[in-house]
């Protein structure tokens, strides 16, 4: 059988490691889609796969099992989810446009939970929008609230959805209930003086618990939404690491931008000797002080906004392994 | 006397009556509600008839136009002491009988408890007049008609909004302006709920007894209630306040003092000096409130305290229900008195 391999996994559909078999990937960019669609994937896995359906980690369905002479009556079948989700139309009856950047992927946010600061489904699609599809591979993922259940830390970018919370003294009856979650829940950036509250700005994460807190309506939410931006986590085989605070307070705009420049930052960096050079890899050949300047490049910043001056990557190095004493073997 | 007024004639109407009060109903805050991108239904200030919420009940009630939150008393100046001056431009507030009822409950702490009025309190009560909003359907957790708190006669004028024919009843002959001779003449009075999907039973109050005060039915609320508050702060007919001291400047020649609204489940409340609390248990503050609500009040006033808003219910983040509550305490009381 001949396949062109690197054609197939541009449209989605995976190599597997049954011969001859494909495994159709569909991902949901936010990850939210209405159930209808279910059907089409139920379809394509009893028509033409294996009957089963895995759920991806970023948030998408993979249907195993299938022939790869299937491949066009799928790509027609699943059409009207590609177009409702919002997905590259551009391929026609193509298929399913995959890249090396990632499903772009979100926690449910405030469609649902109480704690998010913003809609992280409509975020994740409107970046989609600004970044697919792309050959490299990017990891991004939007989160509603510091509490990070996308887990935004393990990601190239991972983006947090923050409110900046507004006092007024009018209302409020110094209860307290912010001042006492703030410090047992977050970092106690809220002290009572003069039966005020102050928020020290420098503490404040953005996190809009004192907002939920409060029994009388004394904090409200800013009328500007706000995010911070963790960069360059990663899993994989060498260097497993926390992604690190790039930008706090940055606008939805801002964040979008840096995310296109680095596509201009890889460009230009990546080595090509290598199969497939990963962004964190590239950021720590080039040293954080070039990425900075080059993706901060022609952004005018609001003035609520900081960038982290210096970049200190954690995590560790398989290759020493260091907890384990190998001299006993 | 009644009126019928188009859409254009009531705001035209409302926007005279503008010069001479603050109209003040149920306004929705864009993007106020503590979760994002929600809003909220408060009472506030509105110029646009049209700017009413009808269709959701407001999250807190009338009552800080009478009480506000923060309310500076006085400030002690080099040792003099100034009040400072309040708005005395008229109020027109714009609610539905429970809360009417509400406010008359005010009235009996502020005005009617004790020999003494309290000033601060009638200076802002004497400022407000009343635009009865007719309430015939009521929302899913209101039990006003068993508090008999679903019908008020005592206003100055009554609305029923219907889209382009509303109807208006004004009593208060200073409320009838020119715009009103021009209008569609009716003998419009309103009509009040006569049953909500909620009803309470309220247990006798002289079924009530201390021997009820160590009923496991409290601990449940230890157990479930977390002390937040807001079944006071909405509440229209909760009025407990605390005192500030402020010292505004630091050579103590300028200070203030206000007075602030303190409630029976929120951290502080009654607590002595030396931090003894009568009530560390949050099913002792449920308790408390509830024999505030539906018992104690009552044996001072000759009537009960809570109207049925349902407010508590609406705004608990524990979905604690007060009315479900009451119920409760009732079944308990006659099953003992079978016993
Ligand atoms: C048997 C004796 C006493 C009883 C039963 C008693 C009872 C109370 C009660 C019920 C309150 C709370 C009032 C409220 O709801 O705001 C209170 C507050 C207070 N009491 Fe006493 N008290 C006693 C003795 C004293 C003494 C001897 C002092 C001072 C030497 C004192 C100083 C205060 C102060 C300063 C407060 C206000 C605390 C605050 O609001 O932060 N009390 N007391
Ligand atoms: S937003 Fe979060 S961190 Fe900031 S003051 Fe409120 S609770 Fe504290
Ligand atoms: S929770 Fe609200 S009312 Fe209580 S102290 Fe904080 S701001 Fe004031
Ligand atoms: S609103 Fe509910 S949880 Fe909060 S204090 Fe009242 S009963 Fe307790
Ligand atoms: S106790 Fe609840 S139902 Fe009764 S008046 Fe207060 S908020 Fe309304
Ligand atoms: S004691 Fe509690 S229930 Fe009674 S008025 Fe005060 S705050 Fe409300």
């Amino acid at each position: 059988m001949s396949i062109d391999r690197k054609l197939v996994t541009k449209n989605a559909y995976r190599i597997t490691k049954i011969r001859n078999k494909t495994a159709l990937r569909v991902r949901v960019p936010g990850g939210h889609l209405e159930a209808k669609y279910f059907q089409i994937i139920q379809e394509v896995a009893e028509k033409y796969g294996d009957g089963t359906v895995h759920l991806t980690t970023r948030q998408g369905f993979e249907c195993p099992g299938i022939d790869f002479d299937q491949i066009p009556q799928i790509n027609k079948m699943i059409r009207p989810l590609i177009e409702s989700l919002g997905l590259d139309v551009d391929y026609g009856d193509g298929g399913y446009p995959a890249a090396g950047t990632r499903n772009i992927s979100a926690c449910i946010g405030n469609r649902v939970c109480p704690y998010a600061n913003d809609d992280t489904t409509r975020i994740a699609n409107s970046l989609e929008k600004a970044v697919y599809p792309h050959d490299f591979h990017f990891k991004i993922a939007v989160t509603g609230c510091p509490n990070d259940c996308i887990k935004a830390h393990m990601q190239d970018f991972g983006i947090i959805c923050l409110t900046e919370p507004q006092y007024d003294s009018k209302r409020c009856i110094t209860c307290e209930a912010c001042v006492d979650n703030c410090k047992k829940k977050v970092t106690g950036a809220l002290s009572v003086k003069n039966f005020n509250i102050e928020r020290d700005i420098e503490k404040c994460i953005g996190c809009g618990e004192c907002i939920l807190k409060c029994p009388a309506g004394a904090w409200t939410r800013s009328e500007e939404k706000y995010y911070r931006m963790v960069i360059m986590g990663r899993t994989g085989k060498k260097n497993p690491r926390l992604a690190m605070p790039f930008i706090k307070w940055a606008t939805e705009e801002e964040i979008t931008q840096i995310i296109k420049n680095t596509y201009g930052f890889v460009e230009r960096y990546i080595d090509t000797s290598l199969p497939k050079e990963h962004i964190g890899y590239i950021v720590d050949r080039m040293g954080y002080q070039v990425f900075k300047k080059e993706v901060l490049e022609g952004i005018t910043l609001n003035p609520k906004a900081l960038v982290a001056e210096h970049i200190q990557w954690h995590g560790y190095h398989y290759k020493t392994d260091m907890q384990f004493n190998h001299e006993g073997l | 006397m009644g009126y019928e007024l188009t859409q254009q004639e009531m705001k035209a109407y409302f926007k005279t009556l503008t010069k001479q009060y603050r109209l003040v109903g149920p306004i929705r805050e864009k993007a106020k509600g503590s979760f994002s991108d929600t809003d909220k239904i408060v009472y506030g200030v509105f110029e646009d008839i049209e700017d009413l919420v009808l269709e959701e009940k407001a999250f807190y009630s009338p009552k800080e136009f009478l009480m506000p939150i923060r309310e500076t008393l006085f400030h002690f100046i080099d040792g003099q002491i100034v009040e400072p001056k309040i708005d005395t431009k008229p109020i027109l507030i714009f609610a539905r009988p429970c809360d009417l009822n509400g406010i008359r409950r005010l009235d009996t702490i502020f005005l009617k408890n004790g020999d003494i009025k309290d000033a601060y309190y009638e200076r802002r009560r004497q400022l407000v007049k009343y635009v009865m909003i007719e309430c015939r359907e009521g929302f899913d957790t209101c039990f006003c008609v068993s508090m008999g708190s679903n019908t008020y006669t005592d206003y100055e004028a009554a609305i029923r909004f219907e889209g382009d024919h509303s109807l208006l009843e004004v009593v208060d002959s200073t409320l009838v302006t020119q715009d009103l001779s021009r209008v569609r003449k009716t003998d419009f009075v309103p009509e009040y709920i006569k049953e909500n999907k909620v009803k309470v039973e309220i247990p006798p109050t002289d079924k009530v007894n201390k021997s009820l005060f160590e009923h496991p039915l409290w601990k449940e609320y230890t157990r479930r209630c977390i002390a937040c508050g807001r079944c006071n702060t909405s509440c229209i007919t909760c009025s407990c306040f605390t005192m500030q001291d402020v010292e505004v400047s630091d050579d103590g020649l300028l200070d203030e003092r206000r007075r602030v609204w303190a409630s029976c489940h929120i951290k502080g409340y009654t607590d002595m000096a030396g931090g003894h609390g009568f009530r560390k248990q949050n099913g002792e503050r449920m308790r408390f409130k509830t024999m505030h609500k539906i018992n104690d009040y009552h044996k001072r006033f000759g009537e009960h305290m809570c109207v049925g808003c349902g407010r508590c219910d609406d705004v608990c983040p524990e979905y604690i229900s007060f009315s479900k509550c009451i119920n409760k305490l009732s079944e308990i009381i006659k099953e003992e008195s079978h016993e």
